[in-house]
């Protein structure tokens, strides 16, 4: 994985709350033994639609999504952030994540950024009105910055952040602890 | 004195090392696979030259895309059989207990992780899926994982974590005939949201938990995932270890009265504090469906549709769109909706327990003209079990399918859903959009509930259908 510290995108509002991984990505693209290849699958059942804002010409080449609250809630799919990162997408802006989302995402160097209502809902009216509007995101200071709001500071998990930064994985960092592991073994038989 | 939660005991317990601002790496007991979240953790393993570190803490089964028709693999897409035929070729090669199409123990991985005595109190079990929380029944810590973590489970046994927080429900008094932990389970994530239990282990207390068989404990730990936890858990106790003792991987002779008195010393400590507490009264639970498409959009089976004006204005839009989706009315009750299908199954409602209830309805009924059953055991012993007291021939005779293993209509990814437009009672856990076929409506409910719909051909108290008939 290549690490990264700034992207600077425009960014498809997608402004519902509760989307499912099965929204994501439906269960039959799962089929696969591959991670790749998967971005015709994202968000499958919603591509017919009229006016999804995932075909709108004027967010064509965004890598930030703005979504609503509980982003990714349901199944643990990693296709999920797979289907994402295969669409283009670096980074998700949302009020919150579910919790095995957010785990993949870190895991494979897609970005949660956590952003309170206020600022999402501000966010979302930018981003919806001036669909041009690029936002800047400075994952080493924490800062998202568009237009001539103030920046707004998000949190990461340092552990994450740096892994992301990095481009470190966690399994190298795991593989780093088979003594203490051993030892763990050792004393529980 | 101390004060600590029982997650906080099989956490500590578990902890190899900690580092100031790192997560901590947590040691697994049981590790979890199947077909679907495994070959592209075992690829990386492959691409990185690595083993898998303890094979005998990994236990596989192929349940997620088998078909449920007889017949095995001749009615398997191509698809599935590559995947199905990847993780036979990956537990070979690594030395991993695999229960697939010959095993006479293969179903739904969360039901034969305790069915074989895998499951055992105190451990910590993960799986690439997330209803994982199922096995927290057994008072373990257990929760999904996405399939990087499957291949660094596989790779060193280990997995990152921050401690989680924990959350007590207590649900005092006793619940109603008729009425189940998957009615209790729904009541409560509609009670608490569908993001309510984000960042917790939920630990399910008080009598009405105790009053659960093991069965009931499972559906209802299984759950919790519905309200954004990472876990459900219950502390162990006579009902536990009666239920594990005699299962296969469990410690037998003294050895078995040994670990009893281990298993059953866990639990929190009464002075014990909790991130956060809710409180819910079994006895004024109901039946329940749920109306939209999240399984926290929900109420008694009886009660009218919320009118989403009348909600709180963060959950409007959501609860207007899912009932544009499921095509109810507000104001008006589920009750009496025509049903289309009626799927019994999965790992929340596809135990022995959960077949009896669907039988114990269909005893001497038939299914609805319009309607199709599909009645699908959670594992082969399920089948074996359910077969040796008739149950078959319950749901044959009214006119039920009665099919083999797996998990089924609960994901739809076998070539078993319904149709767009279709209304499904289901006892599977997910009511997303197109959880069951593209278009197709789902209304969760208990195997009572279900199989009282699937008699009336439109949805239905169960209540009325459990006295004595002719
Ligand atoms: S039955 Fe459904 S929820 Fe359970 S493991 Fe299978 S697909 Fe997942």
């Amino acid at each position: 994985m290549k690490g990264w510290t700034r992207i600077k995108s425009r960014c498809v509002p997608l402004d519902r709350h509760d989307v499912d991984t099965d929204q994501i990505i439906p269960a039959r693209f799962l089929l696969t033994t591959d991670r790749e290849g998967l971005a015709s699958a994202l968000f499958a059942d919603w591509r017919d639609e009229a006016g999804l804002v995932l075909h709108d010409p004027r967010y064509a080449g965004a890598r930030v999504l703005v979504a609503g609250r509980n982003f990714g809630c349901g199944s643990s799919r990693e296709h999920a952030v797979w289907a994402l990162q295969s669409f283009g997408f670096r980074a998700i802006v949302a009020p919150s994540f579910a919790d095995i989302f957010r785990a993949n995402a870190h895991a494979c160097g897609l970005l949660p950024v956590t952003m309170d209502e206020t600022a999402h809902a501000t966010l979302v009216r930018a981003v919806t009105d001036h669909p041009k509007t690029e936002v800047d995101i400075d994952l080493e200071r924490g800062e998202i910055w568009y237009a001539d709001v103030e920046p707004i500071s998000f949190d990461v998990d340092p552990f994450a952040r740096d892994l992301l930064t990095s481009g470190r994985d966690a399994l190298q960092y795991l593989l780093n602890e088979t003594g203490a592991i051993s030892e763990w073994e050792a004393r529980h038989g | 004195m101390s004060g600590h939660t029982l997650l906080d005991r099989i956490w500590d317990s578990h902890v190899v090392s900690e580092r100031p601002g790192h997560p901590s790496v947590l040691y697994v007991d049981l590790h979890l696979v199947h077909e679907v979240t495994s070959p592209q953790a075992f690829a990386e393993l492959h691409r990185r030259d690595l083993e898998v570190r303890r094979p005998t803490n990994t236990l596989a089964t192929i349940d997620h895309a088998i078909p449920t028709v007889a017949g095995g693999l001749r009615n398997a897409s191509a698809a599935a059989r590559n995947q199905i035929s990847t993780l036979e070729h990956n537990c070979a090669r690594h030395g991993i207990e695999l229960h697939g199409l010959e095993s006479p123990e293969q179903g739904i991985v969360h039901v034969i992780g305790p069915e074989l005595g895998r499951t055992q109190p105190g451990m910590t079990v993960v799986c690439g899926d997330s209803h994982t929380s199922t096995h927290g029944a057994f008072g373990c810590l257990a929760f999904g994982i996405g399939t990087s973590e499957v291949a660094q489970v596989l790779a060193t046994q280990c997995l990152l974590r921050h401690r989680p927080q924990a959350m007590r429900v207590t649900i005092d008094g006793k619940l109603d005939e008729g009425v189940t932990a998957k009615d209790l389970a729904l009541a409560l994530i509609a009670k608490i949201g569908a993001d309510g239990g984000r960042g917790f282990v939920i630990e399910y207390a008080g009598e009405a938990v105790r009053d659960l068989d093991m069965e009931g404990r499972m559906t209802l730990c299984n759950l919790s995932i519905e309200a954004g936890a990472r876990g459900g858990l219950i502390a162990p106790d006579a009902t536990t270890s009666a239920w594990l003792d005699g299962r296969l991987a469990c410690p037998s002779g003294p050895e078995f009265d040994t670990a009893k008195e281990r298993w059953e010393s866990l639990r929190s400590d009464p002075a014990a504090e909790f991130s956060k507490e809710v409180r819910l009264d079994a006895s004024r639970v109901e039946p329940w469906v749920t109306w939209g498409t999240q399984p926290a959009m929900g109420g008694p089976v009886d009660a009218p549709v919320p009118d989403p004006g009348e909600l709180p204005a963060s959950n409007r839009v959501a609860a207007e769109q899912a009932q544009r989706y499921m095509d109810v009315v507000p104001g008006r009750a589920l009750v009496g909706v025509p049903v289309d299908t009626v799927f019994v199954g999965s790992c929340t409602n596809g135990r022995l327990g959960d077949l009896r209830a669907a039988a114990r309805v269909l005893r001497r009924r038939q299914v609805a003209h319009r309607v199709r059953m599909v009645v699908v055991p959670g594992s082969r012993a399920v089948k074996r079990a359910a077969e040796a007291e008739g149950l078959d021939v319950v749901f044959r005779e009214a006119g039920a399918e009665w099919r083999e293993p797996g998990c089924s209509m609960c994901i739809a990814m076998n070539g078993d859903r319904i149709e767009a437009g279709a209304v499904c009672v289901s006892t599977s856990n997910r009511n997303f959009e197109g959880r069951q076929g593209r278009l197709g409506r789902t209304i969760l409910a208990s195997p009572l509930t279900a199989a009282a719909s699937a008699v009336a051909g439109a949805v239905a108290d169960p209540r009325p259908f459990l006295g004595e008939h002719a």
